[in-house]
């Protein structure tokens, strides 16, 4: 599914350049479920944005579903990430003044899918994640982890190849990253492949393989079986 | 143009307008008031100039009066401070010499220009009046709202020197009783008794007519005061084409060679120039228009400068929500147009209701200067002035738009992101 050889990236501080991935090769089978880990300036949040497409690698290849990415402008890079990746932030980036419907129907409208459809299909989201009976509510009217349910909602209904969540428990408390961890295991469990970005163990363990980034290179990458999240909840 | 019809792009724009009410409103008001004083003002020119009309409509625009007077200069053995008196003979030399005149009509009064009124005498009621001996071409010089049933001098009168005439309202209503028709009633003007034939409606603008004035056919007055061949003033109409200062001048130089007045005597023939005063107030009106356009034009770009200000700052708050959407997948084309209608929206819907308010105000102006002796009526602004407004408002808006459009898809969407 994701294919990425010897990638680099650096960024231009001034005079310096700081070289913060070096030479990464790493590839993603369909339907896995794999944790990215490291400390601050691991280069971790790096690798995820140019999964993500929302930053452009330096060099090195990158492949999604056999895409090749490359000579992105934004355009096409808007279109490709619509296309085929499903963002979760750890501070969920729900529009405020958009009902939960109406957050999860935004990736629609850009597929440009029909008002009616959008909505049905981001009815059928929120069931999923459970808070259907929450679609008529504002952000400001849901909890955390309700919010990061919304938005895992969001992400799916754009039927991505791959999730991308950049540390979506980091604002949760335990309790609650388990729930929303029980729902990204269910979601992965139905075949979906998923990426997350995170610095705690406990979260790493509920996923199928665990990555660990240091300075900017692999340094373990290994599976591992899955703790169930639905234990804990 | 998808983009424009589909209703989810006018959630989206109605959605973030409406997050901020008091800044959207705030904005409008500045682009609403911008359209209302461009509609006030070009509404009221058009009203003065539409006053201006209808205080000169019964008198040919291009029109003039000359008269004559003293000689200020010796010529051909005469000499100075001789009086130049206007004959009948002059009417056909002048139609010959000067083809741009249309009409011309010989005219005399008793008592406007010295001397003493008439005194008219009807069954004990008596006044005083200004008589008028006049041809029926007068009429097309300055037209003379005759009432239903009379008629104003006609040939025949002319060829006859028939004792008819024509009174005013004012005459009418001093001398007759009011459930009492003026027309076949006698009347007696210095002690001639004469026929009523019409009673004319006095309409105000202009000259020295009043609404007690009485008409006589020229050669009736011509026997009545022995005037014998003289004119008071000549009325001459110029064709519409012609300038009539050309005419003015011409007509003066005519004169003065038919009375051996010195070409370079600027007081003999005086004369009054309507067409050149209205001109003026044409193009006092005219004036008056273009300078509204401009204040106009000049309100309404304060105003989408205002909007383009507040969107800046808008997209700099949003700066995150439009990551969010480019991270979903919107396109920076996109997220401009979405800023853009946005931008047009307010504008159009400020200039739509400033239209509205505008078009209030006026209609309020002309209620309030009814009946007023003011040169005002019926202010409008021509539909394709307001069209116009509306098509520069949605192209200043898109304008203006650009700027904060752009400003937003400048910044990259994964710093858009990381913005707190």
């Amino acid at each position: 599914m994701i294919e990425i050889k010897d990638l680099h990236k650096s960024y231009k501080m001034g005079s310096n350049s700081l070289h913060v991935l070096k030479g990464i090769n790493f590839s993603v089978e369909e339907g896995e479920l794999v944790a990215i880990m490291g400390s601050s300036g691991s280069g971790k949040s790096t690798l995820l944005n140019i999964l993500g497409m929302l930053d452009v690698l330096d060099e090195g290849s990158y492949t999604l579903d056999g895409v090749p990415i490359k000579d992105l402008n934004e355009t096409k890079a808007a279109q490709y990430r619509n296309k085929f990746l499903g963002f979760v932030f750890q501070s969920f980036n729900l529009i405020n003044y958009k009902s939960a419907m109406e957050n999860v129907a935004l990736p629609l409208y850009y597929q440009k899918v029909g008002r009616k459809e959008r909505q049905e299909k981001a009815l059928k989201y929120l069931e999923q994640v459970g808070l259907r009976e929450w679609a008529d509510h504002l952000p400001s009217e849901l909890s955390g982890g309700q919010k990061q349910r919304v938005a895992i909602a969001r992400a799916m209904a754009a039927e991505p190849k791959v999730l991308l969540a950049d540390e979506p428990t980091g604002a949760l408390d335990s309790t609650t990253s388990y729930e929303v961890m029980d729902l990204i295991q269910k979601i992965n469990d139905a075949g979906n492949t998923i990426l997350i970005v995170t610095h705690e163990p406990d979260i790493a363990d509920m996923c199928k393989r665990i990555v660990h980034l240091k300075d900017g290179v692999i340094v373990e990458d290994k599976k591992i079986t899955q703790v169930r999240a639905s234990q804990y909840v | 143009m998808r983009f424009l019809f589909d209703g989810n792009t006018w959630q989206e724009i109605f959605g973030s307008i409406g997050k901020n009410r008091t800044r959207t409103i705030i904005t409008v008001i500045g682009v609403l008031w911008g359209i209302f004083i461009y509609i006030v003002l070009s509404g009221a020119a058009q009203g003065l100039n539409n006053g201006f009309e209808k205080a000169f409509q019964n008198v040919a625009m291009n029109s003039l009066f000359t008269i004559g007077r003293n000689t200020s200069m010796p010529y051909k053995g005469f000499k100075t401070g001789r009086q130049i008196q206007l004959k009948l003979n002059d009417v056909t030399v002048l139609k010959n010499r000067i083809p741009e005149i249309q009409f011309i009509a010989p005219r005399n009064v008793k008592g406007i220009f010295g001397g003493s009124p008439a005194q008219v005498i009807r069954q004990g009621m008596s006044g005083d009046y200004a008589v008028y001996g006049d041809y029926p071409i007068s009429t097309k010089i300055a037209t003379k709202k005759i009432y239903d049933g009379g008629r104003f001098i006609n040939d025949e009168d002319i060829n006859g020197a028939r004792k008819v005439c024509v009174i005013g309202e004012r005459t009418q209503k001093e001398l007759f009783e009011n459930d009492e028709s003026p027309i076949g009633g006698y009347i007696r003007i210095d002690n001639v008794f004469f026929q009523v034939v019409g009673v004319h409606k006095y309409t105000p603008g202009g000259g020295f007519e009043s609404d007690s004035d009485i008409y006589i056919p020229f050669t009736t007055f011509k026997k009545l005061y022995n005037t014998g061949e003289n004119v008071g003033w000549f009325a001459i109409a110029a064709y519409d084409d012609a300038d009539i200062v050309k005419v003015e001048e011409n007509v003066k130089s005519v004169l003065k060679n038919i009375h051996n007045v010195n070409p370079k005597d600027e007081r003999a023939i005086a004369s009054f120039n309507l067409g050149v005063i209205f001109n003026r107030i044409v193009g006092f009106a005219k004036g008056l228009t273009f300078m509204s356009l401009v204040v106009g034009i000049a309100t309404i770009l304060a105003g989408v400068i205002g909007i383009g200000n507040i969107l800046l700052i808008s997209v700099k708050e949003r700066t995150k929500e439009l990551g969010v959407r480019r991270a979903l997948g919107a396109t920076p084309r996109e997220v401009r147009s979405l800023i853009i209608l946005e931008s047009v929206f307010l504008t159009m819907l400020a200039g739509v209701m400033g239209i509205i308010l505008g078009a209030g105000a006026l209609s309020m102006i002309n209620k309030l200067t009814q009946g007023m002796d003011f040169p005002y009526s019926n202010p409008t602004v021509p539909i394709p002035y307001v069209l116009g407004a509306l098509a520069l408002m949605v192209v200043l808006g898109t304008l203006i738009g650009l700027i904060p459009a752009q400003r937003a898809v400048s910044i990259k969407p994964i710093d858009a992101l990381r913005e707190e």
